[in-house]
């Protein structure tokens, strides 16, 4: 089978000799770009067998012992693993729930707003928060949440509670924190590309529906809305990849002594054991495991968009 | 001929002022216009609101870090200094880390970004040649790399062993190249007309003089919209210092000083136990903390509102599915 294609493409560039000798310096930078994609991007794939190992320092990789699966045992029968896998499951699905809803529906409104005087101003503040690190926002939030910080003093004002809310020290609060920093941070940024998708709808469908007597809303649920349905499904695909992965910054940041229950993620207890404590064998057991399940569920995601007839990824 | 145009233009505001006037009396049309001020109202006081939460925190912040230190932390100041000063800018530029680290974090967005833009063009060029005998692999070998990675910790080691830890070119150089910014130029110009290509080949251009002077040229938007990508990245990151620079000083950067100064506090926050224990925890005051973040943020918001066009272009690009 690869023969015959190979033997088909030689016949496609049958003139090739001339044209082989023309992309010799195409050629010799893939080699280069290839060693360097070889090198950093795959073989840290081959170091995936040291979770199979037990690996020390000073025997390095082709010294230590080989231990199958105990690693992956200890690492499932662990329940700080366990409650660290449910940590970051759940506060990457609300993140992603939350700003991709949010995208939407300010892009959605900024849209509304007809005078570009108003709109544009609106986009740039909205756009500010994405180019802070995540060290200025949880600095920024550290002070805004803090007992002497304004959400305090709003709520004291209003009469909301008499005593100031120590916000980081309630671990049931930690997670819609955790969100509400990604919604700030990304909602303007989010809703570019949606906003791009809606300025791309035929304007005569609105002209048409306006004529009916259709009304704003009308307008969104059955003109907006479906517009953009395949640009959010090819990005809710692209960004369930990213569910395992969502905000380690923000937990390692915000992260204390009294909430590590609930916002310690795979990356932090990685970091816990790989580093701090020097096993690196557990640690890329469970990096492995977290990226194994990365891709099953983007596969997964992949295939119902599929099975639905809708847009996908590939 | 210039009247006709005009003529035709008239004609056409005509109808449109004749339709807008027939719907204007359409009884259910002006029950719509009620609902339609009511949603630019509730529009208008969320956009407000998104505004102010918005911005509120980081105008909260400047006016924290040109007050006077020992005031600021009586609290209460809100978007302007109560008792003005620039004394915490001088504190915190006086610092050393701080001001090293800004030059690390300079030098490693400069040389950062030039060589991610050299390294992803030319891919994205060598991708995009539709003659090009190995054109498939090589763009299928790079987006595999956006979906599968090593990891953590086997990745350090990698470092380690290539000495890429305690050394400045961590920063620059294990992600110089990227599946999805080669993804975005290769996109870009494959949009280019190919006869222009074409010309160039039959005057005898080799492939890099087409790369050179014919097709960067044309990419420059695109060129700028990556470099705008790296260049924040780089500005930003913090994590590979603590990763992998920790120890050596020298090559700490400014977000990582900056972190720091402001994890003494959380830290005490959060362990109860270490404030009433009374232990001495080396806390900066909270308006020189305020001044260090705004000297980090500055030179990003001082810039980002002149490159829109070219982050929304290249979001767009980016957002095609592959």
């Amino acid at each position: 089978m690869s023969s015959e294609k190979s033997s088909e493409k030689k016949k496609e560039f049958a003139i090739t000799k001339k044209e082989l000798i023309k992309q010799k310096v195409l050629i010799i930078w893939t080699v280069v770009f290839v060693i360097y994609g070889f090198i950093f991007y795959y073989l840290p794939l081959v170091g995936w067998l040291m979770a199979f190992q037990n690996y020390k320092n000073k025997t390095g990789f082709f010294h230590s012992k080989w231990v199958g699966l105990t690693k992956f045992k200890f690492l499932f029968s662990d329940a700080t693993f366990i409650r660290v896998i449910r940590n970051t499951f759940c506060m990457g699905t609300l993140n992603l729930i939350f700003t991709t809803v949010m995208a939407i529906v300010f892009a959605i409104l900024l849209n509304e707003i007809r005078n570009s005087g108003i709109k544009k101003p609106i986009q740039t503040i909205s756009y500010l928060p994405h180019f802070l690190s995540w060290i200025i926002v949880t600095g920024i939030l550290n002070d805004a949440l803090s007992s002497t910080g304004i959400v305090n003093e709003l709520l004291k004002n209003f009469g909301l509670v008499k005593d100031t809310v120590p916000f980081f020290s309630i671990p049931a609060l930690f997670w819609p924190i955790v969100t509400f920093a990604h919604l700030w941070k990304e909602t303007g940024w989010n809703a570019i590309i949606y906003l791009s998708a809606i300025t791309s709808i035929d304007p005569s469908l609105y002209e048409a529906a306006s004529i009916d007597g259709a009304g704003r809303w009308d307008k969104i649920k059955h003109i907006t809305l479906p517009g953009i349905k395949s640009t959010i499904i090819v990005l809710l695909i692209m960004n369930m990849g990213n569910l395992l992965n969502a905000g380690f910054e923000v937990q390692y940041l915000l992260g204390n002594g009294l909430v590590k229950s609930v916002s310690d993620t795979i990356d932090i207890y990685v970091l816990t054991w790989g580093i701090s404590q020097n096993d690196y064998s557990l640690g890329t057991a469970a990096g492995i495991f977290k990226s194994v399940v990365s891709i099953v569920i983007i596969l997964l995601a992949n295939n119902t968009a599929k099975k639905f007839g809708e847009e996908r990824l590939f | 001929m210039e009247e006709k145009v005009l003529d035709t233009i008239n004609e056409n505001i005509e109808e449109v002022t004749e339709e807008e006037s027939k719907v204007k009396y359409y009884p259910p049309k002006k029950r719509m216009k009620g609902g339609d001020l009511i949603f630019n109202i509730c529009n208008g006081i969320f956009m407000l609101l998104f505004c102010v939460i918005t911005l509120y925190p980081v105008v909260n912040t400047l006016a924290i870090s040109f007050n006077d230190g020992v005031d600021a932390m009586r609290g209460g100041v809100h978007i302007i200094p109560r008792m003005f000063t620039t004394e915490n800018y001088e504190i915190v530029l006086a610092l050393k880390g701080i001001s090293r680290g800004a030059i690390i974090s300079v030098l490693r967005t400069v040389i950062g970004t030039l060589l991610a833009l050299a390294a992803n063009a030319l891919l994205a060029f060598i991708v995009s040649q539709r003659k090009f005998v190995f054109r498939s692999q090589l763009s299928l070998f790079w987006v595999i790399t956006m979906y599968v990675n090593g990891g953590m910790i086997p990745v350090m080691i990698l470092y380690k062993n290539l000495h890429l830890t305690n050394s400045f070119w961590v920063y620059v150089i294990p992600g110089m190249v990227s599946g999805f910014n080669m993804l975005v130029m290769r996109t870009y110009m494959e949009g280019l007309p190919y006869e222009l290509q074409e010309a160039a080949q039959i005057d005898g251009a080799g492939y890099m003089r087409i790369f050179l002077n014919v097709i960067s040229p044309l990419c420059k938007p695109i060129y700028a919209t990556v470099a705008l990508f790296v260049a924040v990245g780089q500005w930003n990151s913090w994590f590979d210092t603590m990763l992998y620079n920790r120890m050596s000083d020298q090559y700490t950067t400014l977000q990582y000083e900056l972190m720091k100064m402001l994890s003494a506090v959380t830290s005490l926050k959060g362990n109860a136990s270490a404030a009433t224990t009374g232990q001495s925890v080396n806390i900066t005051p909270i308006s020189v903390r305020a001044a260090a973040t705004i000297i980090t943020m500055a030179p990003i918001v001082a810039l980002y509102p002149f490159l829109q066009r070219y982050f929304v272009t290249g979001l767009t690009i980016g957002g095609v599915k592959e």
